[in-house]
């Protein structure tokens, strides 16, 4: 049950997806969401679902991962519908007790769900084809400049590898006490809520003090090695743009500029 | 003597359908008997762990069936619960899930679970923290606030206070020092004695095995490679050796003594075995 999550989880591979810089493609990614805001209709949804699909295409990611990680959103996804479908003033084409359907809302909550479930795809698209470490490199850099104004860029950065490093070890120690205690005669699928939140208990507990000493012990080894912080420090890979990055950015940045002359025409 | 526990063709496969797919425990037949004292032994990833997960139900067959007492523990779904508590299993490094605010009411989780009344229950947490080698003086204080060693006395009480007929040891002396270790496998001794249940303890290390079970299955790729007394077992080093298993520090003393031209049993286990034999020897020779 819980090796179904598959939140920043990454396919290595050696697509064109794969191998651009890691800055590229957080900035295609905000490129896109932008993108896929200021579409307003079918023809801008259109050519940003062809770069949807082109981007999977290369990157060869099955899309059927890519479907699978929509299933924990199902339910923001069909409540926005529901919400836009029945509330959205305009032409009704019908209407029960005190609610009213429109033409507009139809529209509404169909572009609703399709700009959710494209930035959903889109940006599980950059976590599948970029490995942690490349994506927090790439924000680190990305975010350099913060520096000046005393952002604690590196350190940010460095929490956020170290909390994706920790996400598969937490998800099996659970694992491993949720074994411990069912062995135990604990039940977590029985009762009502709060018989359920109190199931919890005996994994939260260890599970907490594990984190804890994990977090001391590595600590530790951190400070065996010398860390002190991003001041003076090296990388051993260091991002650099390559021809592919700049060519696939000004693609994009086209795509974008369509996006807005279409809107600013009010297509 | 009578299986309590019989594994019919057991397989067990790990991510089905996705690249990672493997055989943790493949077409496995074996038993335990009521009353024995088994040891099982296997390198990492010899599927040890994985199979023992399916003595009690935690983990589900992908094929093949488990039997405790002639019923099939997967016929009823909903009764899985009854059969974790017939066969009580002790994870590895089980310090690491205890939770309770006291010694005393991480010991009575189990017991609590079984829905057995307050009497009972204090009466059977005090008999396991005996059994486990924990002072009365203990029960009250923070499981939290103790060593290693007793942290992971706590846990083993904790499942021994369920009272189950067959008890499960995952490597439950590793990590202790030497001292903590002899100690400990003292205390399941005696409980294996004392109350004449069913014990079963996985371990790499063969002197441990050697010195307590009445019998080994040895696991390798798997699959079961052998079973038998430990003198049976050990007497096919060889074997053993090849699957990357070892036999205890005195049969390898015993078998170099024998590659010299001492004439001495080979498969003795046990450090009074070998003396015993040697002083044999020393009779003969005067």
């Amino acid at each position: 049950m819980l090796k179904d999550i598959t939140l920043g989880q990454y396919f290595p591979g050696t697509s064109l997806a794969h191998r651009l810089d890691p800055r590229t493609k957080l900035l295609l990614t905000v490129i896109y969401i932008v993108a896929l805001f200021c579409a307003k209709s079918f023809f801008s949804y259109l050519l940003i679902a062809l770069v949807l699909f082109t981007g999977i295409k290369v990157s060869g990611v099955a899309p059927k991962a890519l479907v699978r990680g929509l299933k924990p959103i199902l339910f923001i996804i069909c409540f926005t519908a529901v919400l836009n479908l029945f509330y959205t003033p305009g032409e009704t084409l019908a209407s029960f007790w005190i609610f009213k359907i429109t033409k507009e809302g139809i529209f509404t909550a169909f572009f609703m769900v399709l700009r959710i479930t494209m930035l959903i795809m889109g940006t599980f698209l950059l976590t599948y084809t970029t490995s942690p470490i490349a994506l927090t490199d790439g924000m680190e850099a990305l975010l350099g400049p913060l520096k000046r104004v005393r952002v604690p860029v590196h350190e940010l950065a460095m929490m956020m590898s170290i909390a994706l490093r920790f996400i598969p070890t937490l998800i099996e120690e659970t694992d491993k006490i949720m074994s411990a205690q069912k062995a135990r005669g604990a039940d977590f699928e029985s009762g009502n809520l709060i018989e359920r939140a109190k199931a919890l208990v005996p994994i939260l507990v260890p599970l907490f003090i594990s984190a804890f000493r994990r977090a001391d012990e590595l600590a530790v080894a951190m400070e065996c090695r010398c860390y002190h912080g991003g001041e003076g420090r090296t990388k051993l890979h260091v991002l650099r743009y390559k021809p592919r990055d700049y060519l696939v950015l000004a693609a994009y940045a086209a795509v974008l500029a369509g996006v807005l002359v279409l809107a600013r025409f009010g297509l | 003597m009578n299986p309590i526990i019989r594994v019919e063709n057991l397989t067990h496969t790990y991510g089905i359908d996705t690249p990672f797919c493997r055989s943790a425990v493949d077409s496995v037949s074996m038993e335990i008997y009521e009353g024995e004292f088994l040891g099982i032994i296997g390198h990492t990833g010899s599927g040890k762990s994985t199979l023992i997960q399916h003595f009690n139900g935690l983990l589900k067959p992908t094929s093949g069936a488990i039997y405790l007492r002639d019923q099939d523990i997967w016929a009823d779904p909903k009764k899985i619960r009854d059969v974790r508590f017939q066969v009580g299993l002790v994870f590895q490094y089980p310090e690491y899930q205890l939770f309770e605010e006291t010694v005393y009411k991480d010991i009575a989780f189990g017991p609590k679970n079984m829905g057995l009344d307050e009497a009972e229950v204090d009466r059977r947490v005090r008999a396991s923290a005996a059994f486990a080698g924990l002072g009365e003086d203990l029960l009250d204080k923070s499981p939290f606030d103790l060593s290693g060693g007793q942290k992971r006395r706590v846990a083993i009480a904790g499942v021994i206070a369920m009272e189950p007929a067959v008890l499960i040891l995952d490597e439950p002396s590793a990590g202790l020092d030497p001292a903590g270790r002899r100690s400990l496998l003292e205390n399941i001794r005696a409980y294996h004695k004392e109350r004449g249940t069913t014990v079963v303890m996985v371990s790499h290390s063969m002197d441990e095995v050697a010195e307590n079970v009445d019998r080994i299955i040895a696991l390798a790729n798997a699959g079961v490679v052998m079973s038998g007394t430990p003198h049976e077992v050990f007497s096919r080093a060889r074997e053993l050796m090849d699957v990357g298993l070892n036999v205890p520090q005195v049969t390898q003393v015993a078998m170099e003594l024998r590659r010299r031209g001492v004439d001495v049993d080979p498969a003795v286990y046990t450090v009074a075995d070998l003396r015993r034999a040697l002083g044999a020897l020393k009779e003969v020779g005067r």
